[in-house]
Formats: structure tokens, C-alpha cells, sequence
């Protein structure tokens, strides 16, 4: 390991940042030193990553993170968060100041080839929509035709936007902002007819406007936006564990088993819970058998997830349409744990 | 008596001084280390960033500039198409964006500071209090906080482009920005223009013409009003003689937003009101001081040559008030310009908010964007402040 | 002199008369004061407009119309929005800045904790005001506390101290990183110190021990102040992402002009030195950092920096934020630390260097102490655009008072037309209040200053 004297002189100065510690391929040593995951989440997406006015965070993101802490230490809070923008987060996982980044981010071919990234699986298959107050009467995307759209930079979605009007041939004008925050705001003031981003988003987003009712979100998707957690590139053994905690929640809905009987579970006859809750996976990516417990206790599994944080009975009112489990038509698949 | 001293140290020894406290050894030493220091903080910290990105298996150097941006950009001076432009192109747009909304901000502000200035030293109670109290309020408020309130303030109030502010000729005003008339020229419409530029020109000879005669004779002659009407009559006489060769496109209201027409985006309205606002508080501070610093004899004497009020103002106190006035106002025309970063925070379309904000953003190579926007910032700031260098050494006062 | 009796000649004064009422007394004062002429009347009547439009809306929106109690936004929204105000109802919801304030003042910090916020802010405040009342007694006490042991007191209060050392100069192998390593390194470091001190003093001529003590009692302060950053007094760890509101702003203002006036006062000395290196360093420094702006100084601490540091090295964001904000104004303090410079007339430095002073002793004892005072209003013009400029950082995500007041516009609870506004001219009222004073200090300094050059 390289360590100059600039180290020294930054380690002294660094005493009000996070110290100087140790880091080097395996995030999971490194992890396991400082005794908690730092966790980089969105700034404030409702459902995914939101802090409520204590301080805590919760959401979907928030959980899967959870989870993996759960993993390693048994212990579901051992875990930090640190608030990001879209500019900020692949920077973040790059430099080494977080573990996981679980931020609602694509996976795309550049981000996962170009960037020393890896995603380590989706645990929200989203797609872009739109929203447009419900006075202006359009009922399709294909109406929009010369509409202001306002939304965020650095994402894939102005992306999206520029190939669906174009391969439409209408025209825009395209606002796009620094943080979401702005977007709404700018929206909200009426400076654009159309707020577009990833239709969890426009759930979760029309909550912040002066009058949610008066919003609509259009039917169309327009992309594809598999979100999901992402790793450092080259550190296989944290990749499985993120990987396998995301899969363990889906296996666990499968099997039926919850937060609540997950201890009544544990002495099921099935072979299939018994390796999940059981087996030795643990060990062999260098966390405690009892990891699938741990996680569906202190987390539950993906169906509890998603009914807490984005279901139809939260203020965002997702239904799970293609989040539902592959047997029930769903695209949220768990491969077998043997 | 000097040869004396020479020759009786050259006799003695050289004096015992420690080689330490010799200043040039010391000086010496203190910079080699310093060098040293620095070459080694640049060779680490570049060491290093190479190390990250072999590490993270990020991209390096600046072959991006040459790829597709594919994402669309809301103001733009040249030709601009979200799917054939490159990066490079983003970066004009950019550039371009940030030295207009500078250029207009620095003029209005320019104008709205040397009338506020002047009205501060006002004999009406009333004006001078006002110039006051807006000086206070608008020096005393961060810009960002102006650049928010024009922007999410102003423009709730605004109506949507159905129900449009509909000023006639004079375009329309909404929340989707200002639609103006936009002029289409036909025909031949070059030469109104070659026509413009001979105004100038003559404007320029009228002037010297006239100052010689003034020298030779002590008459005067209305060169500004000369001046004036060979800038502008020269190219309306072409204008007329060519038969008006220019029509409108009037914005129509309708639909989603006006169609025709010129558009001012909102985001470049509060950005270029909050700059001008904002700076002109500064500006009319300088203006104040400017004008104050020159000592009232001065007004005196003129009044005692007989000089009217506005000749006093015109031929005595500016010429002196300028030479205090320039140097200030240089660094407040390149806050103008750096201020207009701020465009990030309300996504007008500046250098930092589409090339070090959305571009960087798409592409992820940070170290190369932010260089390349940091050095613009650094050549527009020195070739400004240049400019204005030349422009002070030709109106400080020549001494005998 | 000659006879005084000539009967037309009046022996006694007349009475004093007052002056008659056009030119004296309230209409006389108007009328040279706004309608002297036909020009100036008409301006008159041009600023009577502009303040018929603005204060009478203004008084409306601020105190008549405004709310000052509610629980939601149901009391500041009109029936047609979901509330209980009329439909043309338009004024301040004071209700909402009020439910708010503690989250604009403290951000995020935990309840149980505010007392170290509030108790570092009347330490910060208490040593300050005295420090900046020219007449206040015990000066050099004063700025002692305020510059050395405040910054520590105030370090602990707020992230809750006990921070770790694990050791800065030995290679990990030789000893694993911990406290007591550091405590090793520290010693050596202050060891070789010690030597170098012993070394330029020998190269010097001069007797080592003095230097040796004294780079020894030095490295023995800074040794208590690790001491005491590294104790545990038991106090809750806050992390510096949930600090927000006026705090942040605060921290951010202090700590980036505290850092940077010794980095400009060395910056401008090295751009006034004889030696070649150090002045071009000094200028390309200076230069490069005015020549750019703040929020691509933000940028680049945010996405750049940490690109540039060793693997494992980290700072959280609102260092590296500090560390770009006290780099630019260090430059932006170095020329207005120059100007203190060139103030001063060379006789100073002449007769500084006639009574057989050093460079340091020159520029501690004469230079320095005359230089900065000249320039103490400038400092305070500096500290003012820095104030200014802290806003800047909500763009790189982090809350300070302009960035938690925007953040709470997302709450739904609150959220109604006039929310927005209500927030701005908040935020407005508390900006202004804080740079009009300190810029009427400056100005008073600046006219206490001048007494003695006229």
C-alpha cells in the first residue's frame, strides 16, 4: 500500500473528516475495521431515500443498504448515509468515501463499462414517465409537442427525452436542473408544462408540490431504468455480498418467509429455506452464516420492502406491476441459493 | 573616502559571517525548498489521480470532446442539434451563453449604476435616500438569494402562455420567458449594415475634424449630435433607399408556448436582472466615491470660467472621476462575469451549468471538465482585466 | 474713535428675528430640499411614486395581512387552495418560519445537543465583541482565546471531539496504526523539529538551546491541543452531514476567514519578496484563484479533490468545502493584506532595518502591526463577501441557511403560494442584517482609523 507524506500531513489534517483509515481492495476488511457501511442515498427521494425530520433515513435504497449491514454485522444500523447529487455519486464510490452506492441509479452500458463501476443487481425496475398538470387536458406523451420539460442533469433521462422526441418528431424546450429540488420548484412555478424523470420519481416528487391533486402522470414509459445498487469495480467478495442481500429479499418472499416468522422459519423442513437461512454461504464471502436471517429480520423481504416504502398503502401508491416476483408475472427473479 | 573603506577590507579578513546568515545562501535555500515542496505537492497529487482512475478504470484525456452529447440545450447562439453536436460544441454554446448574458449585464449594470451613483449625490432628498436605501439592500444580499427571488419569486406571478402579458408589438411575457418580434431582413440588407459601419467611421473623422478646429479657431461644433446622425441617418437613409427591406415575425400566442418570434428564456431574464441589480449596488458605491474624491475646487473654477453645470460635469468632473472610477469597476465587470456561474443554480445555460454541470455530469470525466472550465473563467478574467489595464494607461493623467 | 452721537446712527442692536419661514422650518426644508426646480420637483414626484408602489404592498405583505400562528399550511392558503384566508389574501406566513426556525438555525442537529451549539455560539460571540471594540481592555488575552483556544473549544463542542489519531509518519508495518502510534510519531516529529531548529541556529552562529526550547514548547502546545481534541468528555458524536442552517453558514464564514488571513498575510508578503520563486508562486497563486469563480472552486473540491488524494485518505464534504472556500479568499486576502503594505511608507521598513531587526522581527514587530490595522475594514469587506458567498455551497448539496430554507419548501405541510416568497424575504431579513452591521463596523473602523492621517 502507497502511502506518502502528503498521507501524513492530510491524516493530521483530516482530523475533522473521517480518519485516515486503512482501505484497500477489500471493502469488506475495511468495512469490518471501522465497524459501519457508509451508504450513499439521493438528497431526498421520497420512498427510496428520504430522512424524516429526526434525522432518520428510510426507503427502498435505504433498506437494501440496511440489509447488507444486517449481512455483515448482524445489526441493521450499522450503517451511515451519505446524502448525494447526481454529480457527486460515481465520484463518491470512486474516491472511496462510500461502500455502496444505492442512490435509485440506471445501469447502462457506459456507467457499468466506463466508470470502474458494478451493479450488483436491480431492486426497482423503473421507466421514465411524464407529468403534467391535470388542467392542461393531455392525456398521451404524444401531445407534448412543443411542451417545456423540466428535469434533472446528469441523469439518463434527458437523455431519454432527446431520443423519444426526436424518433417522434416533436419539438421541446428542455429545462434541466442541478437538484431535484429545483426542479420541482420550477415546475411547481409553471416555468415547464412537463416534469420528467423516472416514474418512482414522479410519484414521489408530486408529493412536494402545493397541489399533488392537480398533477397527472402519463401512461407512457418511455426507457427502460433498472435501478440499482452499485459497487466498486474489482472487489468481488463486497459485490457478492451486495448481489446476494438484494437476491436473499427475493428469495425470502418467495419462500414466504417475513420479518415476523423468519425465527419459526429457521426450523422449517424445507430444504430450499433451510440453505437460504441456514447454509454455508456466509463464510464463503466472509460474513456469518446466519447473514439471510439477519437481513429478513431486520429488513424483511423484498415484498415488505416495497409494501413499506413504495406500496399502494404509502403516500406514493406504486403498484408492484413489473416489481412483482417472476410467479406472478413479474420481472423480479431470485437465482437459487445451492 | 569610499576607496578608503574598500581598501581597509580589503586588507582585514572577510568578516566571520555564518554561512546561514548570508542573505543569498538563505534565500537560496528557502526557495530551493520551496520549489521543491511544491513540485512534490503537483507530482502527488497527480500521482495520485492517475493511481484513482488506473484504480477505478475511468477514462482519461480529452477524446470526449469529439463524441455526441445527445441531450438538448434550451439557448443557443450557434447552430446547436442534440444529436449531431459534440461536446466541443457544448462547450461553445457555453461559452458563448455566459459572455452574453456578462456583455448585457455588464452594460446595464454600467448604466443602472452610474445613474444610481449620481442620484445618491442628488440635492433632492428623496432621490438621494432612495439611491440609499437600495444601495444598502441590494450590496447587503447574497446574489444567490436575488438570483432565486427573480427566478422562483417573479415567476409564479407570471401567467402561463395561454393567458400571455400581450404588449403588442412589443411581444409578449410569460412564464415560459419574454417572446419578442423578431426582425426578418430581405433583400440587400448588407449594405444597411456596410452603411453602419461607414457612420462610424465618419463619426470618428467628424470628431477629429472638429477637435483640430476647436484648436485652430476656439469654435465649437455639435460633434456628438454629427456623430450621431452619421451612425444612425447614413444607415436609415440606405434603410429607405432600399424600400424598408424588413418585415416582423410577430410571436403568436398559443398552444403550449408562443410560436414566432424571438424568445428570452425566464432562467436568462432573472440571471441577467439579479447580475445587473445586484452589481449596479457596487457599481454606483465606485461611481459615489469617484465623483466625491474630486476635490470641489475643481467645481468651482468651472463654475468661475463660466462653464455650465452640464459642461462642469462633462469636460471637468468625469474626465477626473473616470481615473478613480476604472480600476474598481474592472474587478466589478469580472465579478459580473464570474458571478454569472451562478446560472447553475437556476439552469440558464452557462459555461458551468451545461459544460461543468450537465456535460460532466453525462460523461463523468470530472478532472478534465472542471480544468477546461476553470482556464476559460482564468483567460476571459486576465484578457478583461488586460483590456481594462490598456484602457486606464490611456486615461491616467499624463504628467509633466 | 470719533463721536458716536449722530442721531441716524442706531445706538442699540436690534433684536435677533427669526429667520422667516421660507427659508427655515419644516415647508422651507421641502421646499429647497424637493422642489427647488422644475427638474427637481418632477423627481420629487418620480421617488413619491416608487415609494407609494413599493411600502404600502410591503407593510401589507410584511404586517398586515401576514400569519403569525398556524400548525399547517391551512392557515396560510386561500379558501381555493385548501385553506382558510380569502381568495385575494396575500401575506407572510411568519407561522411557517416560526415552525421551521429551529431547523434554520441548527439544521439537523440533535435536540439534546443543541446547548453545545448555543454555548459555542456565546463563546464565539463573547470573545469576538470584544475583540472588535478598540477600547476593550485585555486585548492580547483576547485575541489569544479567540484564535487558539476557542477554535479548539469550539472543534469539541460541536462533533463531540474524542477524534482519532492513528499515526501520520511510521510505515504501517512497523507499527499498526492506533493511538499510541501516533503519540510515537508525534514525538519523533517534534525531535526532528527540535534538530532542525538546533541546525539553523548553529548555521547561524547563534546558541541552539533557545531555538531547541522553543520549537520544543511549541510542539508541546500543539500537543495539548491534540490531547484535548483526542479526549473522550463523553459528548454524543455529531456528524458533520446533519450540521445545517445559520451553523453551517457560520462555520463556513468563520473558519474560511480565519484560515484564510495567515495564508494571505504570507501570501502577500511572498508576493512583495526579493526572491524570484516565491514571488511567482505567490502571483500565479493569487491570480489563479481570483481569476475563477467560487462555485467551480466548489465544483472542483467536490468531484475533483478527492480524485487527488491518496487512496484512503477522506474528508467529508463540508472540509473539503471549507478547504475551497479558505483557499479563495485567502487570495482574495492577500491583496487586501498587500494594500495594508504598500500603505505604509518605506521609511518603516527602512528604520526597522537601521535598528539591526530581522525579516521576522521587522515584519512581527513594525511591519505587520501597522499594516493590519490599516486594513482591518478591508478584512471586514472580505468577511462580508464571504458571508455572501457561503450560499453558494447549497449548490453542492450541503444545507446552509439559504439551503435548509430551500430544503423546506419540499415539505408538504407547509407548502402554499406564499410559502416561497415568506422564505426569501426570510432569508433576505437575516442576510441583510448580518452584512449591513458588520459593513457599518467597517465603516466605522475605517473612520477611526482615518482620524490620525488628517
Amino acid at each position: 500500500m502507497k502511502k506518502t507524506l502528503l498521507t501524513t500531513v492530510m491524516g493530521a489534517v483530516a482530523a475533522l473528516g473521517v480518519s485516515a483509515g486503512a482501505s484497500s481492495a477489500a471493502t469488506l476488511d475495511d468495512v469490518k475495521d471501522k465497524g459501519f457501511i457508509q451508504c450513499g442515498v439521493s438528497q431526498g427521494l421520497p420512498g427510496f431515500s428520504n430522512q424524516d425530520s429526526d434525522g432518520n433515513w428510510s426507503g427502498l435504497d435505504v433498506d437494501l443498504c440496511k440489509g447488507v449491514a444486517a449481512a455483515v454485522f448482524g445489526d441493521a444500523t450499522a450503517v451511515k448515509f451519505t446524502p448525494l447529487s447526481a454529480k457527486e455519486r460515481f465520484t463518491a464510490l470512486q474516491s472511496g468515501e462510500i461502500d455502496i452506492l444505492s442512490r435509485n441509479t440506471t445501469w447502462t452500458a457506459s456507467r457499468d463499462t466506463q466508470l470502474g463501476l458494478n451493479f450488483a443487481g436491480v431492486n426497482y425496475y423503473d421507466g421514465q414517465g411524464f407529468m403534467v398538470r391535470s388542467e392542461l387536458g393531455v392525456n398521451s406523451a404524444l401531445e407534448l409537442s412543443g411542451a417545456s420539460i423540466c428535469t434533472n442533469t446528469g441523469t439518463t433521462t434527458e437523455l431519454n427525452v432527446a431520443d423519444y422526441f426526436a424518433a417522434n418528431n416533436m419539438q421541446y424546450e428542455l429545462v434541466a436542473f442541478e437538484k431535484a429540488d429545483e426542479v420541482v420548484a420550477a415546475y411547481d412555478a409553471g416555468r415547464c408544462d412537463v416534469y420528467t424523470t423516472d416514474a418512482s420519481g414522479l410519484y414521489a416528487q408530486r408529493l412536494k408540490l402545493t397541489d399533488p391533486a392537480a398533477h397527472t402522470v402519463l401512461p407512457e414509459i418511455i426507457s427502460k431504468e433498472p435501478l440499482g445498487p452499485v459497487v466498486r469495480q474489482g472487489d468481488d467478495q463486497w459485490f457478492n455480498i451486495v448481489r446476494w442481500t438484494h437476491i436473499a429479499t427475493l428469495n425470502a418472499e418467495e419462500f414466504g418467509i417475513t420479518s415476523a416468522n423468519v425465527g419459526e422459519m429457521m426450523g422449517s423442513d424445507n430444504p430450499g429455506i433451510k440453505r437460504l437461512l441456514g447454509g454455508e454461504f456466509g463464510e464463503a464471502m466472509g460474513i456469518p452464516n446466519d447473514w439471510a436471517a439477519q437481513i429478513i429480520k431486520s429488513v424483511g423481504n423484498y415484498a415488505e420492502m416495497f409494501d413499506r416504502n413504495v406500496g399502494p398503502d404509502t403516500p406514493l401508491g406504486i403498484a408492484r406491476g413489473v416489481n412483482a416476483l417472476w410467479t406472478d408475472g413479474g420481472l423480479q427473479y431470485g437465482p437459487p441459493v445451492r | 573616502m569610499a576607496s578608503d573603506v574598500a581598501a581597509t577590507q580589503q586588507t582585514s579578513e572577510e568578516p566571520q559571517v555564518a554561512l546561514l546568515n548570508r542573505p543569498e545562501v538563505r534565500s537560496m535555500l528557502f526557495q530551493g525548498l520551496l520549489t521543491l515542496a511544491i513540485i512534490y505537492l503537483i507530482y502527488s497529487g497527480i500521482t495520485n489521480m492517475f493511481d484513482a482512475l488506473d484504480r477505478a478504470g475511468i477514462a482519461s484525456g480529452f477524446a470526449f470532446l469529439n463524441s455526441s452529447a445527445g441531450f438538448a440545450i434550451s439557448q443557443s447562439l450557434i447552430e446547436y442539434s442534440q444529436s449531431t453536436s459534440t461536446y466541443f460544441d457544448v462547450y461553445v454554446v457555453g461559452v458563448l451563453n455566459t459572455l452574453i448574458v456578462a456583455a448585457i449585464g455588464i452594460v446595464l449594470a454600467t448604466i443602472l449604476g452610474f445613474v444610481i451613483g449620481v442620484a445618491r449625490l442628488s440635492d433632492n432628498w428623496i432621490i438621494g435616500k432612495l439611491s440609499k436605501i437600495y444601495v444598502e439592500i441590494f450590496r447587503n444580499i447574497p446574489l444567490l438569494l436575488h438570483i432565486f427571488i427573480w427566478y422562483f419569486g417573479v415567476l409564479r406571478l407570471l401567467p402561463h402562455p395561454r393567458d400571455s402579458a400581450d404588449f403588442g408589438f412589443m411581444g409578449l411575457l410569460n412564464n415560459r420567458g419574454y417572446f419578442a418580434p423578431k426582425p426578418i431582413w430581405g433583400d440587400g440588407s448588407f449594405m444597411i449594415f456596410i452603411a453602419f459601419l461607414i457612420g462610424i467611421v465618419a463619426a470618428f473623422m467628424i470628431g477629429s475634424w472638429a477637435k483640430k478646429r476647436q484648436m485652430a479657431t476656439g469654435q465649437q461644433f455639435p460633434t456628438f449630435w454629427a456623430g450621431l446622425g452619421a451612425i444612425i441617418g447614413l444607415p436609415l437613409l440606405v434603410f429607405l433607399v432600399l424600400g424598408a427591406p424588413l418585415t416582423w415575425d410577430i410571436p403568436v400566442a398559443g398552444g403550449f408556448r408562443p410560436s414566432g418570434g424571438m424568445t428570452m428564456i425566464p432562467e436568462f431574464i432573472a440571471l441577467l436582472l439579479a447580475l445587473t441589480t445586484y452589481t449596479a449596488a457596487f457599481i454606483a458605491e465606485i461611481v459615489r466615491a469617484g465623483i466625491l474624491a474630486v476635490n470641489k475646487g475643481q467645481t468651482e473654477a468651472a463654475h468661475a470660467l463660466g462653464l455650465r453645470q452640464n459642461k462642469t460635469l462633462n469636460l471637468v468632473i468625469i474626465p477626473q472621476a473616470m481615473r478613480i472610477i476604472i480600476p474598481p469597476l474592472t474587478s466589478q465587470y469580472l465579478n459580473l462575469t464570474k458571478n454569472s456561474s451562478l446560472a447553475v443554480a437556476i439552469a440558464y445555460p452557462d459555461l458551468t451549468s451545461v459544460f461543468a454541470g450537465t456535460a460532466l455530469n453525462q460523461q463523468g470525466q470530472a478532472v478534465e471538465f472542471i480544468s477546461i472550465t476553470m482556464l476559460t473563467y482564468l483567460t476571459i478574467s486576465l484578457v478583461t482585466s488586460m483590456f481594462m489595464n490598456w484602457y486606464n494607461a490611456r486615461m491616467a493623467l499624463v504628467e509633466r | 474713535m470719533s463721536d458716536n452721537n449722530i442721531s441716524y446712527v442706531r445706538t442699540e442692536m436690534l433684536e435677533e428675528q427669526p429667520a422667516p419661514l421660507s427659508e427655515k422650518g419644516p415647508v422651507a426644508w421641502v421646499k429647497n430640499n424637493l422642489f427647488s426646480s422644475v427638474p427637481n420637483t418632477i423627481m420629487t414626484l418620480i421617488g413619491l411614486w416608487i415609494l407609494y408602489k413599493i411600502i404600502p404592498p410591503f407593510i401589507s405583505f410584511v404586517f398586515l395581512e401576514s400569519v403569525w400562528t398556524g400548525a399547517d399550511r391551512a392557515v396560510c392558503a386561500t379558501e381555493a387552495q385548501g385553506g382558510v384566508q380569502g381568495n385575494d389574501w396575500f401575506g407572510g406566513c411568519w407561522a411557517y418560519v416560526g415552525a421551521y426556525m429551529k431547523q434554520f438555525i441548527y439544521g439537523r442537529y440533535p435536540d439534546a445537543e443543541l446547548w453545545r451549539v448555543n454555548l459555542t455560539g456565546i463563546l464565539f460571540f463573547g470573545s469576538l465583541i470584544p475583540l472588535l471594540i478598540p477600547s476593550a481592555p485585555y486585548k492580547s488575552a483576547n485575541i489569544i482565546f479567540t484564535v487558539v483556544i476557542f477554535p479548539v473549544i469550539a472543534i469539541v463542542l460541536l462533533t463531540g471531539g474524542h477524534l482519532e489519531f492513528n499515526g501520520f509518519l511510521l510505515p504501517d508495518s512497523i507499527m499498526a496504526p492506533s493511538t499510541a502510534k501516533f503519540a510515537v510519531d508525534f514525538v519523533i516529529l517534534s525531535l526532528i523539529i527540535a534538530g532542525i531548529a538546533a541546525l539553523i541556529a548553529r548555521g547561524s552562529d547563534k546558541n541552539p538551546m533557545p531555538s531547541v526550547m522553543g520549537a520544543l514548547f511549541f510542539m508541546g502546545a500543539v500537543a495539548v491541543i491534540f490531547i484535548v481534541l483526542g479526549v473522550n468528555f463523553g459528548l454524543e458524536h455529531v456528524e458533520t452531514p446533519i450540521w445545517g442552517g445559520l451553523l453551517v453558514t457560520l462555520v463556513i464564514a468563520v473558519t474560511g476567514i480565519a484560515a484564510a488571513l495567515p495564508l494571505g498575510i504570507l501570501l502577500a508578503l511572498g508576493r512583495r519578496s526579493n526572491m524570484m520563486f516565491v514571488r511567482l508562486f505567490s502571483v500565479i497563486f493569487i491570480e489563479f484563484w481570483r481569476g475563477v469563480p467560487l462555485i467551480t472552486v466548489l465544483f472542483m473540491s467536490s468531484v475533483m479533490l478527492p480524485l487527488f488524494l491518496p487512496e484512503g485518505v477522506e474528508f467529508d464534504k463540508l472540509l473539503r468545502a471549507l478547504i475551497g472556500v479558505a483557499l479563495f479568499s485567502a487570495a482574495y486576502m492577500a491583496e487586501v493584506v498587500r494594500g495594508g503594505l504598500q500603505a505604509l511608507p518605506k521609511g518603516q521598513f527602512e528604520g526597522a532595518m537601521a535598528l539591526g531587526l530581522n525579516w521576522g522581527q521587522m515584519m512581527r514587530l513594525i511591519i505587520l502591526p501597522q499594516a493590519l490595522k490599516l486594513v482591518i475594514p478591508g478584512i471586514v469587506n472580505t468577511f462580508i463577501g464571504l458571508f455572501k458567498d457561503t450560499t453558494l455551497v447549497l449548490i453542492i448539496g450541503l444545507f446552509d441557511f439559504l439551503g435548509t430554507i430551500q430544503l423546506s419548501y419540499s415539505d408538504p405541510t407547509w407548502s402554499s403560494p406564499v410559502q416561497n416568497i415568506t422564505g426569501y424575504a426570510f432569508a433576505a431579513f437575516i442576510y441583510f442584517l448580518f452584512c449591513y452591521f458588520m459593513s457599518r463596523y467597517s465603516t466605522f473602523m475605517e473612520d477611526k482609523l482615518n482620524t490620525g492621517h488628517r
